[in-house]
């Protein structure tokens, strides 16, 4: 083509990008920052997507998946409105918070039920308690607790293969916290990931697999798995919608959190943003295959946020097994 | 006589051993990216379409599209490719033609392999350090575009001294004797013949720096961003804005790998077929240095 | 060719103003001539040279952040520990802090890849370069080239998803993640980083050294072999440069396929984590921003470009032996 033509076809692109980005890009209202884990991604991103429906582009949100300890950090300094947080806020954060004196509201939004899942075709396995699973996932078992009729007699002597979260995850400090009594405590040498796709594919692969995975990733595999129920000390409870609102499936149901910044939170969109989520976090929660609290944690929350109660209500480190009332019931500090 | 024959026989059978060897070396880098390409194909080619190009991301797997992160990896590369181009063909001639042969330029040499290594993430958290917090200038497509600069920069320059070093000094004598000086001759002897390998350079480069997920997340790109940046005009003078620099922003990669760790099975079909535009976007970024390269090779008479 | 600028202002023929009409408001006098061509060659000169020093400040920036970063973890950890512990758990309530599983996960990764790529990638540049026809030349580059635009997320999953599989059933009882997989499938990522490089070397190394070569009767390979490659080696290194570097430098692909779990060993058909993995896991994961364990990527991210330093010192200093002036 000659120097002509070529200069035509560049023109007339130019004017169609113009006329295009002229047409989409006109909005130029206020943004509300989140960012944070990306665990609790897909529910913001639920709830932001519904918000900028329902104000018909007249508010925009951004979310970001930095990680929770990225997030934190960010949320620290004041760069971002809302923090997507998989765990309670840590002292050193705090720290930082108060160093730059930002105040925080902390609300739970929804549940992550860690499921223990094994391979269909495991026959042996029905209930699991947490003495078993202490002892196949305590530091001392590195090495040595390696089949099935380790943990209890009657299991078949067969190879036992765990798969489980990455030591960076909030998934792995709270199953640790929970199961072995000591946040971060685990054995070793099981096959860690931080893909959860790779952990469901690894436990459907392996007859005698045993594997944490979120609740999120189970129920669209259950053809592919077997959830295992948990006796925590009040008999066997499998994981499901019901039993993790009820409480019962516990310590293995973990909440997920926001955290506002106080001063973000004066502006009136950051405001309507808020009580939108805690309004409908139940029902988008459920949409991406997460679990909602009970009725009355939202409302909770909405109350704390209205009164301006800012803090954090476990004092600078997680605590596992605890119902969300349990936890809304405690006077935030900061 | 005869030993004379068998040699020349066995030499002419290795010869045509290599040629055949050749190919099928040639063919395994082929094929295994048409392996790639069917693969993604198979998932997502017929995901791509329309809505899928002109939608926000969103929750529900068969609405979510692309069009905030082509916009925002289209834009990212613009600053990375205006920003490591000239700088890295600018630094590759001075070390080549310029520097004195000296201890200190072996260092930059070294130096320069080593940041080719560095990972990419590093180069993030070092972005957010200086761009982000330092020099201010936020969490926004310019940071992107100068992190992924500064990440693809020791390729081109390596690439370009490489080419420029492969042009005969013989050229470089004929246009000193011709009373040329050394910028007349690097500008108009040099450069022109070395720009096929500096066109590979920035090809390797820049299809890196499209690809790249982890410094960008790291540096504030964001996974859910449902508008686009304002568009790089304005009604008033002077009629040229730069906003859209200072916007946040996503890319592809990024939207990829948050699909794809994603349970449903919906979403990994999303992820294959945002896989196919991305790699579509790069041949068209790059389509423009394999031209370049083509014609000039062609020019390479010695 | 231009020459003709070479020459101060002087007759200003038609042709020359006709082509080039700005000439026709050329200075004089003492703006003139040779001292403002001495001046922009100076100033042309100095731009350059900050263009080369872009690079210098790169790495001060780099190394600087790091180290920066890294003290305070040096401070809890004594550098003894780090070298020579056996274990990397920095993350686990009972941690420690030994750099050497990682650094062998990113070893044995690199030279899985390496043996992929630089066979590969050799071959394939030499047979482009040597043998092929032109137009398949030009047609096949690009398209090799394209191998580096696949999202390294692609690549990853490929390797999990694919490779792994094919593996398992040629090597019964291969884990579900092991470096091979990622080690075969960064191979194959950095054939165009080899043989896209290398080729431009030898393409252009003078047609008349291959003349002379084959007018002693050699045959292709032999002058391929013996006069184009010795002649491009300067080339070819570098091309070999940038593919270790990437190797090494790949984060993604191992993250996915290569398992999170660091593990002391040379056998790649474990899993095990590279350093790379491991920063990339760290900082984009939960973990708060002060704890050892985030601080532990920077003395991680160190180590791996004194490696890197240490390795490109050695070949540097090989490819200095080895170096042709023709």
């Amino acid at each position: 083509m000659t120097k002509k033509r070529w200069l035509i076809v560049a023109v007339m692109v130019i004017i169609t990008v113009v006329a295009l980005w002229s047409g989409a890009g006109a909005q130029q209202g206020p943004v509300v920052r989140v960012d944070g884990s990306s665990t609790v991604f897909p529910v913001t991103e639920a709830v932001a997507e519904e918000f900028q429906k329902a104000k018909r582009g007249a508010v925009r949100v951004t979310v970001g998946i930095s990680g929770t300890g990225g997030g934190f950090k960010k949320f620290c300094r004041g760069e971002i409105d809302l923090q997507d947080a998989s765990r309670p806020i840590l002292s050193e954060e705090m720290t930082a918070c108060a160093k730059q004196g930002i105040r925080y509201y902390e609300l739970p939004i929804a549940y992550d039920a860690l499921t223990l899942a094994v391979n269909p075709s495991n026959s042996w396995v029905r209930s699991l308690t947490i003495t078993d699973l202490k002892k196949m996932w305590e530091p001392a078992a590195q090495g040595k607790i390696t089949r099935w009729n380790q943990v209890r007699p009657e299991w078949p002597d067969a190879p036992l293969k765990l798969f489980g979260a990455g030591a960076d995850s909030g998934t792995f400090d709270y199953f640790t916290e929970a199961v072995v009594g000591k946040a971060k405590a685990s054995r070793g040498d099981y096959t860690a990931s931080e893909d959860d796709n790779s952990l469901v594919q690894g436990i459907a692969a392996d007859k005698h697999a045993l594997g944490y995975i979120p609740f999120a990733y189970f129920e669209p595999n259950k053809g592919k798995l077997k959830a295992v129920a948990i006796d925590g000390g009040k008999g066997p409870v499998m994981p499901s919608l019901d039993n993790v609102v009820r409480g019962t499936y516990t310590p293995l149901s973990r909440p997920l959190f926001i955290y506002v910044s106080a001063k973000s939170a004066a502006r009136p969109e950051v405001k309507e943003f808020v009580n939108f989520y805690l309004r409908n976090a139940a029902k988008l929660a459920q949409q991406v295959k997460y679990l909602p609290l009970p009725e009355r944690a939202y409302a909770i929350g909405q109350e704390r946020f209205e009164k301006g109660e800012t803090g954090t209500a476990f004092g600078g480190h997680a605590e596992v097994g605890l119902p969300v009332e349990e936890i809304l019931k405690r006077q935030p500090k900061q | 006589m005869g030993d004379l024959k068998t040699l020349i026989t066995r030499r002419k059978r290795f010869d045509a051993g290599f040629r055949a060897a050749g190919l099928v070396a040639t063919l395994v880098g082929v094929l295994i990216l048409l392996a790639l390409l069917v693969d993604l194909a198979a998932d997502g080619l017929a995901r791509v379409s329309w809505q899928f190009l002109t939608s926000y991301p969103s929750r529900f797997a068969a609405e979510a599209g692309i069009l905030s992160a082509w916009v925002g990896t289209s834009l990212v590369m613009l600053i990375t490719a205006l920003a490591a181009v000239p700088l890295g063909v600018a630094a590759g001639v001075y070390l080549e033609e310029y520097a004195r042969k000296t201890w200190l330029t072996d260092l930059i040499e070294i130096n320069l392999a080593n940041l080719a290594g560095v990972p990419s993430i590093v180069y993030g958290l070092m972005a957010l350090g200086i761009f982000v917090y330092q020099l201010r200038l936020g969490q926004s497509i310019l940071t992107a575009g100068l992190t992924l600069a500064l990440l693809v920069l020791p390729i081109v320059i390596i690439a370009s001294r490489e080419a420029i070093r492969a042009v005969p000094g013989s050229i470089r004598e004929a246009a000193y004797a011709l009373g040329a000086t050394k910028w007349q001759m690097v500008r108009d002897h040099l450069l022109p013949y070395s720009l096929g390998g500096i066109a590979t350079g920035v090809i390797i480069g820049l299809s890196r720096a499209i690809g790249e997920t982890a410094p960008l997340v790291t540096i504030g790109a964001l996974a859910f961003i449902a508008f686009l940046p304002p568009a790089p005009w304005q009604p008033a003078f002077p009629f040229v804005s730069f906003e859209w620099v200072k916007s946040p922003f996503t890319v592809m990669p990024i939207q990829m790998f948050n699909w794809i760790s994603r349970p449903q099975q919906e979403f990994h079909v999303n992820a294959a077929a945002a896989g196919l535009v991305l790699i579509a976007m790069t041949l068209v970024m790059n389509g423009l240095a394999v031209y370049l390269r083509y014609r000039f090779r062609r020019r390479v008479t010695w | 060719m231009n020459i003709i600028k070479a020459r101060a202002p002087g007759p200003l023929t038609p042709s020359v103003s006709r082509a080039r009409p700005w000439l026709r408001f050329r200075p004089t006098g003492a703006m003139s001539g040779r001292r403002v061509q001495r001046f922009r060659e100076r100033a042309i000169e100095s731009l350059l040279f900050l263009a080369a020093f872009s690079s210098v400040v790169v790495t001060v920036g780099l190394v600087g952040i790091l180290a920066y970063e890294s003290i305070p973890f040096f401070r809890r950890v004594p550098l003894s520990e780090f070298l020579t512990d056996r274990l990397w758990t920095p993350l686990f309530a009972d941690p420690h802090f030994g750099i050497l599983p990682l650094v062998a996960g990113t070893l044995v990764t690199t030279a899985v890849a390496l043996v992929v790529a630089v066979p590969i990638g050799t071959i394939t540049a030499i047979y482009l370069s040597e043998y092929a026809p032109h137009r398949m030349r030009e047609a096949v580059k690009p398209f090799l080239e394209l191998l580096t635009a696949v999202p390294t997320v692609v690549y990853g999953y490929f390797a999990l998803l694919v490779v792994t599989p094919a593996l398992q059933r040629l090597i019964p009882g291969l884990p579900g993640f092991s470096m091979l997989s990622a080690g075969l499938v960064i191979g194959i990522m950095i054939v165009p980083y080899v043989s896209s490089v290398s080729e431009d070397a030898m393409r252009a190394v003078p047609m008349a050294i291959r003349e002379g070569s084959y007018a002693m009767g050699a045959t292709r390979f032999q002058t391929a072999v013996r006069v184009v490659v010795p002649s491009a080696l300067s080339g070819i290194a570098a091309a070999y440069v940038l593919g270790v570097s990437r190797a090494i430098g790949e984060t993604m692909v191992v993250a996915i396929a290569a398992g999170m779990q660091p593990n002391l060993t040379w056998n790649p058909m474990e899993p095990a984590a590279t350093i790379t993995a491991f920063i990339v896991q760290v900082s984009l994961g939960d973990l708060p921003h002060g704890s050892v364990g985030y601080q532990s990527i920077f003395a991680a991210g160190l180590t791996l470009m004194a490696m890197t330093f240490v390795f490109n010192l050695a070949g540097h200093l090989l490819r200095r032996r080895f170096r042709e002036v023709y």
